[in-house]
């Protein structure tokens, strides 16, 4: 499934900015998965264990992952409410719909090197 | 080995072909998604001194703050422009696999080709079978076959373009790779999601596939013509639609009988208005 690609993105990412940065080990890759980016994060982790064989300079790397809850604002009142899913409603403003502010993250925050 | 043509190529790679293009004629795209340039830290003699030294290097982070799908999303905002400046109106087409796409192409094209061009791009994981059907209406149409993959992504379609040569002014329809969940996630530069899905499949697919429903313009409900033989309650679908996405339209529509598709017709004619 995709988050075989998503793992080998992450480490494309990775191998490039140790390279750039004359790095020769990457020890661990911090990333941000927010809950409303649809990934599965047990699955990025286990594609990201056999994925990460695929350099020598990401093979014994560990994948740090951040989450990010979701949350939404009202367009109206501007309260801020966590959220599950990217459609939400506003609890005090009858049908008036919730702006995602956060929880879409999917990125490569930093990496530890050598 | 590549068990299409015997190439040492990987038999998963992506392919690019016509109806009727022989396998050994296809082009291959081995390099799929990922850049294959890895870093292999190769120890060249004077570096040798410096492994044996005992003075470590200080682990150190580097920040890098980078999007994982940056690089799709930055080849989908150039197919974007690229249809916007030959003003063709790109959709994308999702559904599961058997909700009837192509026999609503293959009508779509045969009641509309005259009025406008439409070009197609099919995906699906093997076979020329979609792209054949297509080649019968007498559309141009090229076969994205991803091998594994589950989802057509921003590289494929701007290949598949380069192939396909889709005329200024046109509808570009891409058949997306059957699949509610995948496609989602991967924005191939469309200006718009059409999500179908037949009355054959059950009616709360919406809330089991909140996802690709909320990244929908429009729901076509295909295979009405079965309604009477099925259980599927319209209404509860389109509700159940609306809950995950409030602005989401509703055509019903009978790729086989065709009741229904003037409506869909008259959609496609306002968006293609609109670019």
């Amino acid at each position: 499934m995709h988050e075989m690609s998503i793992a080998m993105n992450i480490l494309d990412i990775a191998s490039q900015q140790a390279r750039e940065a004359g790095a020769k080990v990457v020890h661990s890759i911090e990333i941000e998965v927010g809950d409303l980016a649809g990934i599965e994060v047990a699955a990025l982790e286990f594609c990201f264990e056999t994925a990460r064989r695929s350099t020598q300079a990401t093979s014994t790397a560990d994948l740090v992952v951040h989450r990010i809850e979701g949350t939404g604002r009202c367009v109206e009142c501007r309260r801020e409410v966590p959220v599950d899913f990217y459609i939400a409603f506003c609890p005090d403003c009858p049908n008036v719909g919730l702006e995602i502010i956060q929880g879409r993250e999917l990125k490569v925050r930093s990496l530890q090197v050598d | 080995m590549c068990d299409s043509c015997g190439c040492n190529q990987p038999a998963d790679a992506v392919t690019y072909r016509r109806p009727g293009q022989p396998e050994s004629d296809q082009h291959h795209d081995h390099h799929h998604g990922h850049d294959h340039s890895h870093d292999h830290s190769h120890d060249h003699g004077h570096d040798q001194h410096h492994d044996h030294h005992h003075g470590e290097t200080q682990p150190r982070t580097i920040d890098v703050e980078q999007d994982i799908l940056l690089k799709n999303n930055l080849l989908a905002q150039r197919n974007r422009g690229w249809f916007e400046a030959k003003d063709i109106l790109a959709l994308n087409l999702v559904s599961s696999p058997g909700s009837g796409k192509t026999t609503l192409l293959e009508r779509t094209i045969a009641d509309l080709q005259t009025e406008t061009p439409i070009a197609v791009i099919e995906g699906d994981q093997q076979t020329l079978n979609d792209a054949e059907r297509i080649g019968a209406t007498g559309a141009p149409v090229i076969q994205v076959n991803t091998g594994h993959g589950c989802h057509l992504d921003a590289e494929m379609i701007r290949r598949a373009c380069a192939e396909l040569e889709p005329a200024d002014g046109s509808i570009l329809m891409i058949e997306n790779v059957g699949n509610l969940v995948c496609p989602a996630m991967f924005d191939l530069g469309e200006a718009a999601k059409v999500v179908i899905i037949s009355v054959t499949e059950g009616d709360d697919k919406p809330l089991k596939y909140p996802t690709m429903f909320a990244a929908a313009d429009v729901c076509l409900i295909n295979k009405i013509d079965l309604l009477p033989y099925v259980d599927f309650d319209v209404e509860r679908c389109e509700e159940a639609a609306r809950t995950v996405n409030p602005r989401l339209e509703f055509r019903r529509v009978s790729a086989t009988t065709g009741e229904g598709l003037e409506q869909w017709y008259d959609w496609l004619r306002s968006r293609r208005g609109e670019s």
